[in-house]
């Protein structure tokens, strides 16, 4: 049971983790509003209690010192100046790492915490300190330890307890008869009313109270339990605990009383009496009151047009905290299986679109239209439970901020994150596998990218360096884009380390492009230069094999001077896609759409041979390698005398273009992502399968590898070489 | 009759840990995730004791107070304030609003039995 609140409370963690960050990203925007600043201290805080619960004392520590300096923001004893700031959000990044290391184990930093600790406690008065360490629980200010003499109750001891409630019990809803219930629960006791104070009918006044109990209770518990019970009706009442024992353990027990109160010596020795109208322990009612109606209460804004303008941004974001829509969790598992389902669904409506056409029947269409329907419908339902799947990238650049503050604190550079098309959505497992490349190319882009603040300065740029995150949607894929305002990419640098790792031959004539695309050969870490923070042993390569196996692609443009942009081009889901159906040497296959750039139906004069065994293919005046996919999945050994009549050009990831042969297209339709890991593991060429209409297993082709696989460097080389010469 | 409990708190896991608690102590157990939606359902669920925390959005704690012992009417229903704060003066702001009592997070099972006992005479 408590294992799955403990899962409940990171989950929430993660969530307050990110609320937090947006508001302290508000913060620096400017954005001081009450709510604003209230929201984070209520993530904090919540964090914090949520915390204590599960004993987790190191986040509870950190997360209170954290909310103690935000509370003084809250009620504006401290400023929010641009140091400040700063320290939050680094305060917010570590309690992020103590929530993970409270959840996944493992030890935070401890020097960093330290120095966290100290930097917070210079912005916290001496004064509240001493409140944090004010002892917790139910009842603290009874807890045993302050009484030490009458802990040690072991006999039964008979207590006359006098209890005489004031008016102002009754109004907070305080009985006296559950009072009694409790201490029945002790022990013995016996009540009595005392109405001996009771005044005559005209002498009553309205609301007073004019009636006592005496109490007498036997028990084995300490004096401490007795008080307990009475803990919150305290300051509302007249009460008084005494024995018929030793008189000197009452009068310790008194001292310690009044010390746990801070209220003065009571005037009878063994009584112990906490009238209302004493000089009250520190802030009493009136002032509270006063403070309590600035708490602000955002009003739910219902105009929908207001929303739109830009001056009712802030209001929207509050009518958005106001009424967060009702949400349904649901284990993942759960929307797997209905997304499997729904593929098989969609494979189904194929079969049976198939056995109709197959059909000897001599009018169909009736049976046609009813299944145009069943395919609409499974569509939709497709979509939706794509859509249940789908979460907003914000969470995701949320994290992606810290990483490039972290970055610029490590490189003593000064970069800002601007994130664009935050609440656009991507599959779930996307946004997961999406964090390390991202957080690569970011750090990547703040080491190496963006140029140290003189440098900025020299060539008039402006001192911090921007990075933009942008997500987008764009036909049919989902494109995130990492672009910085840097130096750009070196490409003589970068040309010279390929070389010198033996990556390149020397003398390889290779384009911009070509150039930029070397940072992603595995093997290709420009260590030698690479300071601690990016180079933590991987290169670009495993950004790229990270997209790759999530079906996308990665792509850098840069210019020297202004900056680099890497973008990563990926499918909307990862369950079903759309396919062209072709056939190879006998073989039903499937080219995902998404590579293709067009297809043609080609003719000898459109062929050019070019050496022993390599072909182009002309179109529009400039030549294309054609690529036999046959051959190349070694499903045909000679490629010369078959010809191959259709060609899809697709275009790889450099931008280059290749037209692979296929003897046939049948269709171009939605297809079911099968994958083939643990069935026969890495197939060169193939990326998984799909079942068709009819029932047969179909690979899936991937375009990129049948590429790299086929075509030697020289068959590039001389398209180029050619291509220049036809431009020349 | 079980004894009804309207828990009043916008994290999750203190609901789920209250939940836990309470229907295992045989309390029927309502809960609401902000002091708005708690206010709102007061009068549907009719509870016999409410408990809820202090820092929430919308309505805080004391808004909770405030609109429930605002009218009069409801002076008699014990209500108990969940806080972290140990301070003297968060206990002293609550009980001004009305608050019966007050529970300290973190609590145990026992002490929030107990700060329920004390306020309804129920044990469950």
């Amino acid at each position: 049971m408590t294992g799955s609140i403990m899962d409940t409370f990171f989950e929430e963690c993660e969530e307050l983790l990110e609320a937090m960050d947006a508001g302290l990203a508000a913060i620096e925007e400017g954005d001081q509003d009450a709510e604003t600043v209230n929201a984070v201290f209520r993530a904090v805080h919540s964090i914090k209690g949520g915390a204590g619960a599960f004993g987790l004392d190191e986040l509870v520590a950190f997360a209170h010192n954290f909310e103690t300096v935000f509370d003084d923001v809250r009620s504006n004893k401290l400023e929010l100046d641009e140091k400040l700031i700063q320290l939050l959000f680094r305060a917010s990044d570590h309690l992020s790492d103590l929530v993970t290391c409270a959840r996944d184990g493992g030890q935070v930093d401890s020097a960093h915490h330290d120095v966290l600790i100290k930097a917070l406690a210079e912005y916290i008065d001496e004064d509240e300190e001493e409140l944090v360490f004010e002892p917790m629980g139910v009842g603290a200010a009874f807890e045993p330890a302050a009484l030490p003499l009458l802990d040690a109750v072991e006999e039964e001891v008979t207590y006359d307890i006098r209890f005489h409630p004031l008016k102002e019990m009754y109004a907070t809803g305080n009985e006296p008869y559950f009072l009694f219930q409790a201490l029945s629960d002790l022990g013995e006791l016996s009540v009595s009313l005392d109405e001996n104070e009771l005044p005559g009918f005209d002498a009553m006044e309205d609301g007073e109270n004019y009636l006592s109990w005496e109490l007498s209770l036997t028990t084995l518990k300490p004096r401490s339990s007795i008080e307990a019970v009475f803990e919150f009706v305290e300051g509302l009442c007249e009460l008084s605990i005494t024995t018929d024992g030793d008189a000197e353990a009452e009068v310790d027990a008194l001292a310690a009383l009044n010390a746990a109160f801070g209220v003065g010596s009571a005037e009878e020795e063994n009584v112990v009496d906490v009238p209302l109208d004493q000089p009250a322990p520190e802030p009493v009612e009136a002032p509270a009151l006063a403070e309590v109606e600035t708490v602000e209460v955002p009003e739910v804004k219902s105009d929908q047009a207001a929303e739109n303008t830009p001056v009712a941004k802030k209001d929207a974001a509050k009518a958005k905290s106001a009424g967060p829509k009702p949400t349904l969790r649901v284990e993942l598992d759960r929307v797997d299986k209905l997304i499997n389902a729904v593929g098989e669904l969609i494979i189904n409506h194929s079969m049976l679109a198939q056995q109709i056409a197959n059909l000897d029947a001599s009018d169909t269409r009736d049976v046609e239209t009813e299944l145009e329907g069943f395919k609409t419908l499974a569509r939709d339902i497709q979509e939706g439970v794509m859509a249940i799947r789908a979460q907003p990238v914000k969470p995701l650049f949320q994290r992606m901020a810290r990483i490039v503050r972290e970055a610029s604190a490590a490189t003593g550079k000064s970069a800002k994150l601007v994130t664009v098309g935050e609440a656009t959505e991507v599959d779930k497992t996307v946004i997961e596998r999406l964090a390390d490349p991202l957080t690569h190319i970011l750090r990547n882009a703040v080491d190496h990218g963006i140029e140290t603040p003189e440098d900025r300065a020299a060539t008039g740029k402006d001192k911090a360096g921007e990075i933009h995150l942008t997500a987008a949607h764009r036909s049919g894929s989902v494109c995130i884009e990492v672009k910085d305002d840097g130096a750009g990419l070196n490409r003589k640098k970068i040309r010279q380390i390929a070389i010198d790792k033996g990556l390149i031959p020397e003398n390889a004539e290779l384009n911009d492009n070509e150039i930029d695309n070397l940072l992603f050969l595995p093997g290709f870490s420009t260590a030698s230069e690479i300071s601690n923070l990016s180079g933590r042993g991987v290169g670009m390569d495993v950004v790229k094999n990270a997209v790759t196996k999530l079906g996308g692609r990665v792509n850098i443009a840069s210019t020297p001077g202004r900056g680099s942009t890497f973008s990563i081009i990926l499918p909307l889901t990862l369950a079903v896609m759309d396919g062209m159906v072709v056939s190879v040497a006998g073989h039903t296959m499937v080219v995902p759409i998404t590579a293709i750039v067009e297809t043609m139906r080609g003719n000898d004069d459109m062929i050019n041979n070019l050496g022993a065994d390599g072909t182009l293919l002309s179109i529009r005046g400039s030549f294309v390698p054609i690529c036999d996919v046959a051959s190349s999945l070694g499903l045909r050994g000679d490629t010369t005398n078959e010809p191959a009549g259709v060609y899809l050009l697709v275009e790889t990831e450099n931008g280059d273009r290749c037209a692979l042969a296929v003897d046939d297209i049948h269709d171009q339709r939605q297809v079911v992502i099968k994958s083939l890991d643990g069935v026969c593991g890495n197939v060169p060429g193939v990326s998984a399968a799909t079942i068709l209409g009819d029932g047969k297993i179909a690979m899936i082709l991937d375009p990129e590898s049948i590429v790299t696989a086929s075509s030697s460097a020289a068959v590039f080389d001389t398209d180029r070489r050619m291509s220049n010469a036809i431009a020349s | 009759m079980k004894t009804k409990v309207l828990a009043i708190d916008d994290s999750r896991t203190i609901r789920n840990l209250l939940a836990a608690c309470l229907e295992e102590a045989g309390f029927e157990y309502f809960s609401a995730v902000d002091g708005r939606e708690g206010v709102d359902k007061y009068s549907d669920i009719d509870p016999d004791v409410v408990i809820t925390d202090i820092n929430m959005p919308n309505l805080d704690g004391f808004g909770v107070l405030e609109e429930l012992r605002g009218d009069g009417i409801n002076s008699k229903v014990p209500i108990l304030v969940l806080t972290t704060e140990s301070a003297a003066d968060m206990k002293a702001r609550a009980r001004a609003a009305g608050a019966t009592g007050w529970i300290t997070k973190p609590f145990d099972d026992e002490s929030l039995i107990f700060a329920l006992k004390r306020v309804t005479g129920a044990a469950a």
